[in-house]
């Protein structure tokens, strides 16, 4: 894991400006590491720091440091007017941080999980993603609401839910799902910086993840554009798309297909909408092939919204049906064997990528 | 509070006049029992509920608001509580609201508003009561029921209309419609559809203004935010969190009960297993204030004082004004469940008339000055149904406009630029 990463910065430091500072850098190999956790932290911090109409709301955000310790330290450093302790009131909260980004502050609310928001959601579709249309482009809603979304380890049904699906649907939203710390950074960044309402899917298994990162990520002003998917691996014979920790399995299934001889390209939407449908395009014009990958339930899935997608524009280029691996449509179950049975593991990939490309026989039709 | 079955005991006592300035006449109790059997002992209970509320206003109550409305009670010399020009303020903008509801009715059955409409016939003293006296910073939250909150606001006749009616020119370029009346400039935040939706954003924004002081040190920002909400919503879980955060964070918020007795056909003591809405403000640590919503002279007092205690920072206040509205939920509501009796009830405290007679009794105006006022509203409103028939409707381009205030959410298209950078963006086909 750790060597295909320092191949692919190597990659991309060969692309970038200043070649003889990063070659040096990444010969010696001390491109920085850190923790996705680490790097949600920092880029509130500097948010908040640069503009005082960043505040942040949530429960236990404040003296607990973060439910899963993401906004350690903030307290401390801005006081409890900036990271306010809320009581356990989602519904009520998560409006009043709509109502203050109505007169144009800009909170950051967190779900202790996005299945928390459930309680909320009538905030975040009603009165924030809608809004900006309702009122003809007189209030805009400059808001993130973010936490920790879908499957954890043995949190049982009522927290693993992945709302990717629900809210992308939604227009008036912007959905971003980050995957790695320079994701977690650059997006988090942009969405406290944009004036929409922005619901921000992080993932609870990769907090503890170390990424490294390059001296740009690091950097204050750092962004990445919302809208826009990121190819990790570049390959010729099969397309898969993933978002969040899905990305890591996609990457490690394209290892292995490669001793196959499938060389598979893996997008990381990072931005599940607006969707970066012409990548995922060109890519499927590209390999012909196409497998998409999501932890949620199936049915109108991210899948299927990318199915549809590539049938309407490139169906031509298809070489065969598009493959949807997705969560087991049953609620999680808590047993760990059938946990791991409930949502896609890396085997599941490449049976799926070896289908796309005819290496072996299609499973029956399920239920 | 069991109490129905007993009432008809205190028909035989002649009323309590505790409060001089009370409207209140004696009832008339219908005899035989009614086939709705909830409106007639909602009736029963009124007068005895209303008993209750005078006698504990007088009895040393420990509601901070309270105690200086029963002084005002108790000065032998009844001292005006308005001046001439407030006076035919007050009355403008009542006969405005109602003039513009009747007005709307009638353009419903033409057929030139549709969807939901929800009128606010016979609850004009509240909207006139407490949003004349804000400044224009100050913050209005309110229900679907927001025309006339936007106009007692100050958003112009000739805008509402043209928001009823569908037209760009009104004031969400008719993306909004009935329920959703928006208007930055007047600081009228909504318009929701969801009942108590409005109150979490109602206290949000009073939570800025709490923050622009403190935080971003704007000294001298002491807005106030009104949130207007109704009896059925006083039973949603959205109300009760909001009442705790507003009073735990001292936000600059006056939570205002319209009650009116009946959410659609549902009776609010149905409903409710208090109905007595202000206590449930102290249990939250703020004053609750019950005051007759159907005297605007009365509403204003208790408006004043609670707007105040906001500014001041005191925090929250929650106040139950006990109203009525004489048409029906909306347009398509037929109006059944509701006791004419009841009806005729509240129509005969009609706060404009009352308004009218308080007016000439204490010579503030005559006849002929009201009457030019009621001239100059329906000229008004005829200018503003012109206007808005004559308007042109939203043009193909405005369907995508404004979904997002940085419009890169709509994504990349297929020549690789963010979508709407392509300046035929919103008049292709609407296929993002």
């Amino acid at each position: 894991m750790l060597a295909i990463a320092r191949q692919r910065i190597l990659g991309q430091s060969f692309q970038k400006i200043r070649p003889a500072v990063s070659v040096l850098r990444s010969y010696s190999s001390a491109a920085k590491q850190i923790t996705v956790r680490e790097a949600l932290n920092s880029a509130l911090d500097e948010e908040m720091s640069a503009d005082p109409k960043v505040f942040l709301m949530g429960e236990e955000v404040g003296e607990y440091q973060g439910a899963y310790k993401i906004t350690k330290g903030l307290l401390e450093k801005y006081g409890p007017e900036r990271v306010l302790d809320t009581p356990i009131t989602e519904a009520g909260f998560t409006g009043i941080g709509v109502g203050a980004a109505y007169y144009g502050l800009k909170p950051v609310v967190e779900f202790m999980t996005f299945n928390f928001s459930m309680q909320a959601i009538d905030h975040i579709i009603n009165s924030a993603a809608k809004s900006n249309y309702m009122s003809a482009g007189q209030i805009s809603v400059p808001i993130v609401f973010r936490g920790p979304n879908g499957a954890a380890a043995g949190v049982g049904a009522q927290h693993s839910q992945c709302y990717a699906s629900w809210y992308a649907s939604c227009p008036g939203l912007k959905v971003l799902s980050p995957y790695n710390s320079e994701d977690a950074r650059g997006l988090l960044k942009a969405a406290i910086r944009d004036p929409d309402p922005v619901v921000f899917l992080e993932n609870e298994l990769l907090y503890g993840e170390s990424f490294p990162v390059s001296d740009e990520v690091l950097d204050s002003s750092f962004c990445i554009p919302i809208g826009k998917a990121k190819i990790e691996r570049e390959g010729k014979d099969v397309t898969i798309t993933a978002f969040s920790k899905m990305v890591g399995y996609a990457l490690k299934a394209a290892e292995i297909l490669e001793k196959d001889g499938i060389y598979a390209e893996v997008i990381n939407l990072r931005s599940i909408r607006p969707l970066d449908r012409s990548t995922i395009n060109a890519s499927v014009r590209k390999t012909n092939r196409l497998v998409t990958v999501e932890e949620g339930f199936p049915q109108h899935g991210v899948g299927a919204e990318i199915c549809a997608s590539v049938v309407e524009e490139s169906f031509a280029y298809l070489d065969a049906p598009v493959e949807r691996i997705a969560g087991a449509d049953v609620p999680m179950p808590y047993a760990a064997n059938l946990e791991r049975m409930a949502v896609p593991q890396i085997e599941d990939i490449v049976r799926a990528a070896r289908r796309a490309c005819y290496r072996s026989v299609p499973l029956a039709a399920a239920a | 509070m069991a109490t129905a079955f007993s009432v008809p005991k205190f028909a035989a006592q002649p009323f309590n006049p505790i409060s001089p300035t009370s409207q209140q006449k004696p009832l008339i109790f219908p005899t035989a029992a009614s086939p709705f059997l909830g409106s007639t002992r909602k009736l029963l209970h009124l007068s005895s509920s209303s008993q209750l509320n005078l006698r504990r206003r007088s009895s040393g109550s420990v509601f901070a608001v309270s105690d200086i409305v029963k002084e005002k009670k108790s000065t032998s010399i009844p001292s005006l509580l308005i001046t001439k020009e407030e006076g035919l303020e007050l009355y403008e903008d009542m006969v405005l609201g109602r003039a513009f509801e009747d007005m709307c009715a009638q353009m419903y059955y033409r057929g030139k508003m549709f969807g939901f409409v929800h009128l606010y016939n016979g609850q004009e003293a509240i909207s006139t009561g407490f949003i004349k006296l804000l400044k224009q910073q100050d913050s209005v939250v309110s229900t679907y029921r927001d025309h006339v909150h936007a106009l007692s606001k100050g958003v112009p006749a000739r805008a509402v209309m043209s928001e009823l009616f569908g037209k760009t020119t009104g004031c969400c370029r008719g993306q909004g419609g009935s329920m959703h009346m928006f208007s930055s400039e007047h600081n009228l935040i909504g318009g929701f559809a969801f009942i108590g939706e409005g109150i979490p954003v109602a206290t949000g924004a009073a939570f800025s203004s709490k923050y622009r002081r403190e935080v971003l040190k704007e000294a001298d920002c002491d807005h106030v935010t009104l949130a207007f909400f109704g009896d059925g919503t006083c039973n949603n879980g959205q109300f009760f969190e909001c009442l705790n955060m507003a009073a735990l964070w001292k936000l600059p918020i006056v939570f205002v009960v319209e009650n009116n007795l009946w959410a659609i056909g549902m009776s609010h003591l149905r409903a409710t297993s208090d109905p007595q809405i202000y206590k449930k403000g102290p249990a939250f640590g703020m004053p609750g204030v019950h005051v007759d919503g159907m005297d605007v002279l009365k509403v204003r007092e208790v408006a004043k004082e609670a707007i105040a205690r906001a500014r001041r920072g005191e925090g929250p206040t929650l106040v139950e004004c006990e109203t009525y509205r004489f048409r029906g939920h909306s347009l398509a509501d037929p109006d059944e469940l509701r006791d004419p009796t009841e009806k005729a009830h509240y129509a005969a405290r009609d706060p404009i008339t009352a308004l009218k007679k308080y007016l000439i009794e204490n010579n503030l105006s005559g006849e002929a000055e009201l009457k030019a006022i009621d001239k100059k509203i329906d000229e008004l409103l005829e200018d503003a149904v012109e206007f808005a028939d004559e308007s042109p409707l939203p043009p193909r381009s405005q369907l995508l406009e404004n979904v997002f205030a940085d419009p890169k959410g709509f994504g990349i298209g297929p020549d690789g630029r963010y979508r709407c950078e392509d300046p035929k963006f919103t008049e292709g086909t609407a296929h993002v």
